[in-house]
């Protein structure tokens, strides 16, 4: 059933520059018919070469990408009908923001009245309906966006990839684009392959986010599944900030495994990524799932720790512990009416659910 | 008061006026840039500025005339040249003298020269009246001189003395496009095209000058474009292969075509190995037009592909790949999007190229034979040779006034802001 509701899928898909480093390790991935999926991860994780394969401008070493049925391997880019975003928008900038827009239309030989409609239609929804006859030199960077992402969509694509569109802005203006490219893509239904490395941007935008790391797809879920519950360290780390506590599996019980941290002290954790009894893991730990001094029963882990910094953040009071040995230990102390007053040097008991901690492979160290 | 308010401009904390202030303060530092580019400037101006200004006023220079003959051409003033009348004796009694005075001084030849340039036989002229002037001594000083040579008593030769005898004349221009005073009726008309010198030969250097652009634009963009489109490590390699022709000697670079493009040639006798001519249809490419556009061509090459590189450069790949993206063909990406964007670069180029090629002397001089020299080998022929500093230097301004003119066309086709050199 899935199979046939796959708009563009990878199958197998591998990809090598120099013929001896895989820089995408046997990629699958579906993506539904007007979906937003977005490709995360840190730069030279594959991402951007999956989505330069998928447009046409890198070929594929290995494998096999389907679009609506069909592969499109051997189709060369300019036929593949596919709308593009780039980076650092490429507008054309001999061209006026008209001459832009009508540039996809022309090359698909349409009638000029027929072109003029879909320019002034397709202006008017980026609300730049004024600015036709300006050069792209001569508009704000949140324009030239907008631009970029109307030129994308003027002929109609059924998808559209986007490749870092909002990594030049500032971060008010990105967080505007973020929600009117949302808007975008409601209202249009078209299908959205979106490359970032800001995970605040994938979490906000998506309806299901690829983590990519070394050229594989580390989990494939939606953001809050991604945020809450991550499956490796990787993704614990990448998504979020994020406490870890290393230690060794002592028992395991059934979902829950006991966890004797490199401090000596012995902690409940969630098994969601381990070897076994005896192999190290990595505690995955939300900042704000910690709580300080814990009424008995509330909590079933509870460790001693110092206050060493106090942040005063407004909503929250972000304080920095040393906890089991960590002295980067951070819990996020909601501003509610009676939360702990701490001072650097304070002791205090922190404590949190076995179902928030999960105890997850150890990253490889590089 | 309140007028007074209106006009009150801002002042400082301590009341100084805000622009007075703003200029004390940034009086040091231009001083100081000032100071670094004095000596440029001062070079410039004594060594350069100065003896070109100085050269090109030679164009119109005409003050000989009024230096050796200055009684002369005063009595001259009175006379009308078209009453058919040889001008009165005081005339005559003024030449006489003042040849005299300058046969002394060894200064007639000169003067015979001057005249000569607007007219022939002038020096021979001066040189024999220099040899028999010691023999009129009295009055009637006409008959003397007319006995002297028999040329003197010829209205023309008056004509031509009194109408070349203010201190700037348009002699030099008029000959450096090929036309002609008739010192008889005082009209100018233009030589035949046969007899044509200069007029052609500017026709010809802006020809080939546009051709050698032309010439190094078809083969410096498609190699800028590659140079643009490989990696850094290898462009840079290939960018020193582009500016090796700078290390060496002109001469050389030359000479060497000289060897490749002769008769008896490194390229004739290929051709001639694989039976493409025979012996008696040896290939004439050098010493004519063809070896100075070849040689030119190659010589001129990396002005071309520095600029083109340097834009090409900076022309993101995204452009062409969002054109491919948006539907266009590679072919159409690249000449709608990709081309138009080079123009900086060809602009830039192209006018390099072309304005020193107009007036490239050694390379038409070595192997321009006759049908390939430039105007400015003409200049040096008049500079050095001829010495008809004059006319070389007229020639000067107008092929200066050629550069300029193509350069405001530049302008205002292109635009001089969207040249970009590298």
């Amino acid at each position: 059933m899935e199979k046939s509701e796959a708009y563009v899928s990878f199958k197998n898909v591998q990809k090598s520059y120099d013929g001896e480093t895989l820089v995408v390790k046997d990629l699958n991935l579906d993506t539904e018919r007007g979906e937003f999926l977005t490709m995360l991860g840190p730069s030279g994780s594959g991402k951007t070469t999956c989505l330069m394969m998928l447009a046409g401008f890198e070929t594929v070493t290995h494998g096999e990408i389907i679009l609506d049925g069909t592969s499109i391997n051997n189709v060369p880019p300019h036929k593949r009908n596919i709308g593009m975003v780039f980076q650092n928008y490429a507008l054309f900038p001999h061209m006026t923001v008209n001459e832009n827009l009508a540039f996809p239309l022309q090359v698909r030989k349409m009638s000029k009245s027929d072109i003029e409609d879909r320019v002034k239609k397709i202006l008017d929804m980026v609300q730049l309906g004024a600015f036709g006859s300006r050069r792209p030199m001569q508009l704000s960077g949140g324009q030239q966006q907008r631009i970029a992402v109307a030129r994308a969509l003027v002929f109609e694509p059924k998808l559209v990839l986007m490749d870092e569109p909002l990594g030049a802005l500032d971060k008010q203006l990105r967080e505007q684009m973020q929600y009117e490219i949302k808007d975008i893509h409601e209202n249009l239904g078209v299908t959205v392959v979106y490359v970032t490395h800001d995970q605040s941007e994938a979490l906000t935008m998506s309806n299901r986010i690829a983590v990519f790391d070394d050229g594989v797809i580390q989990q494939l879920a939606v953001p809050d599944v991604l945020y809450e519950k991550p499956e490796n360290a990787f993704v614990a780390q990448f998504i979020g900030e994020n406490n870890t506590l290393n230690g060794k599996v002592k028992e395991l019980d059934g979902e829950i495994c006991i966890v004797e941290v490199s401090s000596g002290e012995t902690v409940k954790a969630l098994a969601v990524n381990i070897e076994g009894v005896g192999h190290s893991t990595m505690i995955s730990l939300r900042p704000e799932r910690v709580t300080v001094n814990p009424e008995s029963g509330q909590c079933s882990s509870t460790v001693s720790g110092i206050v060493e910094e106090l942040i005063y953040l407004g909503d929250h009071i972000r304080s920095r512990m040393n906890v089991c040995g960590h002295n980067d230990f951070i819990v996020k102390i909601p501003n509610s009416a009676n939360h702990a007053e701490l001072k650097p040097g304070d002791k205090v008991q922190v404590g949190w659910k076995a179902e928030d901690a999960r105890a997850l492979d150890v990253p490889v160290q590089t | 008061m309140e007028k007074n308010q209106e006009n009150i401009s801002l002042v400082t904390a301590d009341g100084t006026p805000l622009k007075i202030s703003l200029a004390r303060a940034q009086r040091r530092s231009k001083i100081i840039a000032f100071l670094m580019v004095f000596p440029l400037l001062l070079f410039i101006t004594i060594a350069f500025i100065g003896p070109i200004a100085d050269m090109l006023m030679l164009s119109v220079d005409n003050s000989i005339v009024k230096k050796i003959l200055p009684k002369s051409a005063e009595a001259l003033q009175k006379w009308d040249e078209y009453s058919g009348q040889l001008p009165d004796e005081e005339v005559f009694a003024a030449i006489v003298e003042e040849i005299k005075q300058a046969k002394a001084s060894k200064q007639h030849t000169k003067i015979g020269s001057r005249f000569n340039y607007e007219s022939s036989g002038f020096s021979s002229l001066f040189r024999k009246t220099g040899r028999k002037v010691k023999k009129i001594k009295s009055p009637p000083f006409k008959d003397g001189l007319i006995k002297a040579d028999k040329r003197w008593g010829e209205i023309y030769t008056w004509q031509v003395i009194k109408q070349n005898s203010s201190n700037y004349t348009d002699g030099y221009y008029l000959a450096a496009l090929d036309f002609k005073r008739e010192f008889s009726s005082g009209n100018i008309k233009s030589l035949e095209s046969k007899d044509s010198i200069y007029l052609k030969l500017f026709f010809r250097t802006i020809l080939l000058s546009t051709l050698i652009t032309f010439l190094t634009f078809v083969i410096g963009f498609p190699l800028s474009y590659m140079l643009s489109s490989v990696s850094t490590r290898i462009s840079n390699i290939l960018i020193i292969f582009v500016l090796l022709p700078f290390w060496t000697s002109l001469l050389v670079r030359t000479t060497s075509w000289i060897a490749l493009l002769q008769q008896e040639g490194v390229i004739n006798d290929f051709l001639l190995l694989v039976g493409f001519i025979n012996e008696d249809g040896r290939l004439a490419m050098i010493h004519n037009a063809t070896g100075t556009v070849v040689a030119m061509t190659h010589i001129l090459l990396p002005f071309m592909v520095l600029p083109l590189f340097s834009v090409m450069k900076t022309i993101p790949k995204s452009y062409v790949r969002a054109a491919i993206s948006l539907g266009a063909h590679p072919w159409k990406a690249f000449w709608k999007i990709y081309f138009p964007n080079t123009g900086p670069g060809i602009g830039a180029g192209s006018i390099l190229v072309f304005i020193l090629a107009i007036g490239y002397y050694i390379t038409p001089a070595l192997v321009g034979g006759s049908s390939g020299t430039f105007i400015s080998n003409r200049i040096a022929y008049h500079i050095s040779s001829s010495l008809n500093w004059g006319l070389g230097s007229a020639i000067g301004v107008i092929l200066l006034g050629i550069v300029l003119l193509f350069f405001v066309l530049y302008h205002r086709i292109v635009g001089i802001n969207n040249m970009k050199l590298g």
